[in-house]
């Protein structure tokens, strides 16, 4: 284990590049790494959101608390953005992808520039961003890439295949990735949440089936830790998408999913 | 980048983390009234009033829930849901000021301070409330002998009018809507985030004192000889009559000046799982449950140094403990009647109480101090407050309410609007006169099915 892992195992030290800080798994994983002491570079497009999450985590403990507002859909800028991002860490040790939007499937399945535009957000902007850290992180032989895909790129369903397929071609990428980098000593994390309740649906019914933002937060934090491949979280969405991506084909095209 | 043209459609996109509203029952924590209504979560402090541009019907910012009746219902209105906007603004670990978004709970509040060696000034028997619940409803604790309201300790806050209007407001800016947002029922504004100057800890551990009482003059005597201690309340048995009549508990505490590892509680693991069946609780269970209750303290004084989780918050331990009441819910009846006939008073109404054979398992027996409350609104006043629950038992729980709050009302007392569910238009008005100076106050897009029942209001919109 060379210094610079060493340095990136103590949480207190560790410096952190967030991508869609203001995402509501993003923030939640957030607050544990700023009370944890770590530094924060945070990019959102929205200045006003990205005020107040970095000023919550400056006082939550974060020991260092940068932003930057972009849109990131612009991937022009990205190589300047990133760069920007690690000058103002001092290095980087754990890059977060968390933005992406959901899109609308019913408008996406008539117009092609809907369609368009979600797969990039989704997976044209992750693909610029990954392949230029996973290649700074190469060059150091150290580094951790933590990606937000989801269990609905496992199986393209009616209800959100435009974001299913956005999410499976960066699932894709990610592993052909992996599988390129790991040995030069880069993780790469792709992680899948299953829904997720956010604090503001406490009260409302049926939302007690939804997991708990913390916990998915807590659990990223710890995958991320441990150097895990792939994450499902909650765990249950592991078996659940087992069974799913294994229905015949015959079957599952009936189905109303 | 995207095709130009995408651009258009990106503004109809819905992010990941966006806005959505769904329409379902909120329930309060009685689970009694329920009421249809469409829940917008914010998340920001700008979601506010723009949510509210495009929406008939009336609104009602609400947090976690925890009154028990409707004050934080609307029927068929639209319920802006705050607890989604729980950041951090600014704090002072000098002076504990802490500045948050109001739909930060206690609970969060105690995580970031006790670490840090503070706690909060005032705090209710439940820690999931938030912060604007907590100034909208004025609430109280262990400790109003000495520290008075919760209001008392909220420095500033924002006012935000559905109008767009902004007041910041504190005791010497924009003071009438300071004092009447503190316990003003959510109904002036939406409170988009508040100061609260929270105090110093060395400890978790609070120095605790149990002592049995039988009677009221033994709960007096002990008031009286408590006063210089920071935390005092009394859970009192109200099932039983004859020589155990109000006997009870008095409970005293002091945050312990011995230092000792500030760490972070641990999450609540216990759920009650489903919805009890409606017989479980009955008179035998209860009095079952409250001759425990009361031999649980072997001894007649009983000294411990206790976590201030079990100490402030025993009932957190089971989150969800109001299904025990099943799916009919309960009633809430708390008053406080003023020391010139707070003695009087109770007796009667504990009479009344143990008479109706209406099982209350809590009962909480508290004496109120003459710290003046900020609110116009604001519930407590000098004087003894007694709070019981009631299953609902259709034909004979309201009748009973009606009775205990009309002698409230000859005892010239008052009740609690967080924890009613059932008083009428009259004895509200009369209980409070200044009402009429909420009504001029109140946003004219915001309402609660509580306001509308207590004035026959109607949103004016």
């Amino acid at each position: 284990m060379n210094q610079n892992q060493a340095e990136s195992n103590t949480p207190a030290h560790r410096r952190i590049l967030v991508l869609g800080a203001t995402s509501g798994i993003a923030e939640a994983t957030c607050r544990i790494w700023a009370s944890q002491g770590a530094s924060l570079f945070l990019v959102a497009r929205n200045t006003e959101k990205l005020t107040a999450v970095a000023n919550d985590l400056r006082a939550r403990g974060a020991s260092f608390v940068d932003t930057a507002v972009a849109d990131l859909d612009d991937t022009d800028h990205h190589p300047a953005l990133l760069a920007h991002a690690i000058n103002s860490l001092g290095g980087l040790d754990v890059a977060y992808l968390a933005h992406g939007v959901l899109g609308d499937q019913a408008q996406a399945e008539q117009n092609f520039n809907t369609a368009a535009h979600i797969l990039h957000t989704n997976l044209m902007a992750p693909v610029s961003l990954v392949m230029w850290l996973a290649n700074f992180f190469v060059q150091r032989r150290s580094g951790v890439i933590a990606v937000l895909s989801s269990v609905a790129g496992d199986r393209g369903r009616k209800s959100n295949y435009v974001y299913g397929s956005s999410k499976a071609g960066l699932s894709t990428f990610l592993a052909g990735l992996r599988n390129r980098v790991d040995r030069e000593g880069v993780t790469i994390l792709t992680i899948k949440p299953g829904p997720t309740k956010t604090a503001m649906t406490s009260g409302m019914k049926g939302s007690e089936k939804f997991a708990d933002v913390n916990a998915v937060a807590k659990s990223i934090v710890a995958a991320i830790d441990k150097r895990v491949d792939n994450l499902y979280v909650p765990f249950q969405w592991q078996p659940i998408m087992f069974v799913i991506r294994h229905i015949p084909e015959r079957v599952f095209k009936k189905l109303n999913l | 980048m995207p095709p130009a043209e995408a651009h258009e459609a990106q503004k109809r996109l819905r992010y990941d983390t966006g806005s959505s509203s769904s329409s379902a029952r909120f329930e309060s924590w009685g689970r009694y009234p329920t009421y249809a209504a469409n829940i917008i979560p914010l998340h920001w402090q700008g979601d506010f009033p723009e949510v509210a541009q495009n929406l008939h019907n009336g609104i009602l910012p609400v947090g976690l829930g925890r009154s028990y009746g409707d004050v934080c219902l609307l029927k068929d209105g639209n319920l802006l849901a705050t607890p989604a906007m729980n950041r951090i603004i600014a704090f002072d670990r000098e002076t504990g000021l802490l500045t948050a978004e109001a739909g930060i709970s206690l609970a969060q509040i105690l995580d970031f301070a006790v670490p840090r060696g503070f706690f909060l000034p005032v705090t209710p028997g439940t820690k999931y409330v938030t912060l604007g619940g907590a100034i909208a409803n004025d609430i109280h604790g262990k400790n109003h002998h000495v520290a008075g309201t919760f209001g008392r300790h909220v420095t500033e806050f924002e006012l935000v009018r559905s109008d767009g209007t902004v007041y910041y407001c504190s005791p010497a800016k924009n003071p009438e809507f300071y004092a009447m947002t503190i316990g003003g029922l959510g109904l002036t504004g939406f409170i988009r985030w508040a100061t609260l100057q929270l105090k110093p800890i060395v400890s978790r551990k609070i120095d605790y004192e149990g002592i049995q009482f039988h009677g009221i003059d033994e709960f007096l005597a002990l008031t009286e000889a408590s006063k210089e201690i920071e935390y005092t309340v009394s859970w009192v048995d109200c099932t039983s009559t004859g020589k155990n009549f109000c006997r009870g508990v008095f409970m005293q505490g002091d945050h312990s000046t011995k230092r000792s590892a500030l760490k972070p509680s641990r999450e609540p693991k216990l759920v009650f799982p489903f919805d009890a069946p409606g017989f479980a609780l009955n008179h035998l269970s209860v009095a079952a449950f409250n001759t425990l209750f009361f031999h649980k303290q072997m001894v007649k004084r009983q000294v411990a140094l206790q976590d201030y989780e079990p100490f402030f918050y025993p009932l957190d331990k089971v989150l969800h403990w109001n299904r025990m009441y099943g799916k009919s819910g309960l009633l809430q009846f708390q008053y406080v009647i003023p020391w010139n006939n707070a003695r009087e008073g109770t007796v009667a109404i504990l009479k009344e109480v143990a008479k109706s054979g209406l099982a209350s398992f809590l009962a909480v027996l508290k004496a109120f101090g003459d710290v003046p409350s900020p609110g116009v609104m604001s519930f407590p006043k000098p004087g003894i407050t007694l709070a019981l629950d009631f299953p609902i038992k259709p034909d004979k729980s309201f009748p009973l309410f009606e009775r205990l709050a009309d002698m409230t009302l000859e005892f010239g007392g008052r009740l609690y609007p967080a924890k009613d569910a059932a008083m009428t238009a009259a004895q509200f008005q009369t209980f409070y006169p200044e009402w009429e100076q909420l009504a001029r106050f109140r946003d004219p897009m915001i309402t609660s099915s509580f306001w509308e029942r207590v004035t026959g209001d109607q949103p004016s919109l």
